[in-house]
């Protein structure tokens, strides 16, 4: 398995706001890498970093074992359009035969449409395309040159569920042909659906980078909240994965302390809670938001600064 | 085209050529100035203005005017004026205006995330606008031929052309810098300003004969000036002032050094 792309500590800021903070990354050949965050959590400036587009603020980004701000290493590298913007005047068969010019070894334009399905759009202007159409061609674009790399940001955003599902089966067959693929989503089906590793990041930091499976147990957690005046206890019991604890104080009035606990199995932990014979109250269980599921994932670095509190 | 000759040669040279394999840096600019020339000849409206207004200010100022017009000398500066006047809003207009709509959209940036030399796009871009701005001048030649005393041997009009488009170079790049320096609202604005006032300032609508004194020693340092006088000794056949081929040169490489630290310093306006 040889590294395709690699970001060491990068940092990227824009004016005040930090994008990226200290981001490493390797993207290794064969896998499908998904990048899973919430909107403005550093994906797409992820992407623009390995397509030479922008520069890291410190830090460096590698791609093919170069620099990707020259254009002979983005020789093999494969994407789309941000937005799905195409030039509107030209038609759809112009636009792949312009991009796939920039390759020695293209797909030939009927082929790439008739896989993607757009074979009957190709004598039309972007212009008068829909967004599910554009969409469609914005992501056969990156596949146009056959490049070892696909970078697809947001891929299927705006697609009806048919259409989704067959770029995903495009997506994959191009994996078993030998690209690599990286795809950015907020959508955790998406992901699911088709990454073998999964990388989460939100404001600009990596949160975890590890296999479907495992990134998948720890993000279907729920959170169990309750009052105890053992509250530290409770806390240090197995099968919690995170707990925030608020001092009770004039709210309850008894010293007790609320607490919201992630745990991974909920029926689980309230087995031993009740075993431990800890007191507690007022217990109420309900599924982690996506978002409190990333924040739970930061407690798979050991130096995690949010175990510390509790 | 002499601006598109001398713009290739860089691409060729390039050491992307190399790396990327089967692809060729000739056809690829090929590919990139018909898709340029396709964006805009479709929505024609936005050319007619370039080719219509220098056209209609030689009809309407230089053909009633018979003192001008029936002389055969003014009347073929007037002309070559108002050439030059053609080429260069072609290109400040076609080629600021669209760098800075471009940068605003995200189809330019994923060009540039494609294996693409930026002197292949940049050259692409100056060789589409030039020969827009060359279909500009069609209509002032046009009139000036059958509406004036106008004259010009072959010689000269070859020659006059070479020098036109040669001289049309710094305002290539100064349209290339406003592109890439301001947003496309503010483009408009700066473009407009630059373009009237190096019109009247460079003797463009008014014979700089006519200046007062210190509107011509001013004159002498403004690009549309020297692209004026250069073009008529071209089509006079007579030997350039010196002053103003170097006043061409020092516009040429000051704009072109500029366009080179924009376009480095560019990543797209983009927003998050």
């Amino acid at each position: 398995m040889t590294t395709l792309a690699r970001l060491d500590s990068v940092t990227r800021r824009f004016g005040s706001t930090t994008a990226l903070d200290a981001v490493s990354l390797e993207i290794r050949s064969g896998e499908i890498l998904g990048l899973l965050g919430p909107n403005g959590a550093g994906k797409s400036t992820m992407l623009t970093l390995l397509q030479g587009s922008r520069r890291p603020t410190s830090g460096t980004v590698e791609l093919f074992g170069g620099d990707p701000s020259l254009a002979r290493f983005r020789a093999e590298l494969g994407s789309t359009p941000q937005e799905t913007a195409l030039p509107d005047t030209l038609r759809v068969s112009e636009v792949i035969d312009l991009v796939a010019a920039h390759f020695p070894d293209r797909v030939p334009t009927a082929q790439l449409a008739e896989e993607f399905g757009f074979a009957d759009l190709l004598r039309r202007q972007c212009g008068a395309l829909s967004g599910g159409q554009k969409r469609r061609i914005a992501v056969a674009l990156a596949f146009a040159g056959r490049p070892r790399l696909v970078l697809l940001d947001e891929p299927t955003t705006g697609l009806d569920v048919d259409a989704r599902h067959g770029l995903w089966a495009a997506i994959r067959r191009h994996r078993a042909d030998g690209a690599t693929v990286v795809v950015t989503s907020h959508y955790l089906e998406e992901i699911e659906a088709l990454a073998d590793r999964v990388v989460v990041i939100d404001q600009g930091r990596v949160l975890a980078d590890d296999s479907l499976d495992a990134v998948r147990s720890r993000v279907e957690s729920s959170i169990v909240s309750l009052r105890s005046p053992s509250a530290q206890r409770i806390a240090e019991l197995a099968g919690v994965v995170r707990a925030e604890r608020a001092e009770g104080g004039e709210a309850s009035g008894d010293g007790t302390d609320r607490l919201d606990l992630t745990v991974a199995d909920s029926d689980e932990f309230v087995r031993t809670l009740v075993t431990s014979g800890l007191p507690f109250e007022r217990l109420a269980v309900r599924g982690a938001s996506l978002e409190e599921a990333f924040l739970a994932l930061t407690v798979s670095t050991p130096a995690s600064p949010e175990r510390i509190p509790v | 085209m002499t601006a598109a000759a001398d713009t290739r040669d860089p691409v060729t040279r390039a050491p992307e050529t190399r790396a990327s394999g089967r692809v060729s840096m000739v056809k690829l600019y090929g590919m990139h100035v018909r898709a340029l020339l396709l964006e805009t000849l479709r929505v024609p409206i936005a050319i007619i203005g370039s080719m219509v207004f220098p056209a209609m200010s030689l009809l309407f100022f230089v053909v009633p005017n018979r003192v001008v017009a029936d002389d055969p000398v003014l009347a073929t500066q007037a002309v070559i004026s108002l050439s030059v006047f053609a080429v260069m809003v072609s290109a400040l207009f076609n080629l600021g205006l669209t760098i800075a709509e471009n940068r605003e959209k995200p189809w330019d940036p994923y060009l540039r995330s494609l294996p693409l030399p930026p002197a292949v796009r940049i050259s692409a871009q100056l060789t589409a606008t030039s020969a827009l701005s060359f279909a500009s001048m069609i209509p002032v030649l046009l009139v000036g031929a059958f509406a004036t005393a106008a004259t010009v041997s072959v010689s000269g009009l070859l020659l006059g052309l070479v020098e036109l488009a040669l001289t049309s170079i710094p305002f290539l790049l100064l349209g290339a810098a406003i592109g890439y320096a301001f947003p496309s609202k503010a483009a408009i604005a700066v473009i407009q300003v630059g373009m009237f006032g190096f019109a009247f300032a460079g003797g463009l609508f008014f014979p700089p004969q006519f200046f007062p004194d210190w509107l011509d020693a001013l004159s002498r340092f403004i690009p549309a000036r020297h692209a004026r006088e250069l073009v008529i000794s071209a089509v006079d056949g007579t030997a350039p002032d010196l002053w103003m081929l170097a006043g061409a040169l020092a516009w040429t490489l000051a704009a072109a050094a500029l366009v080179l630290w924009l376009y480095r310093r560019d990543e797209g306006r983009r927003y998050r």
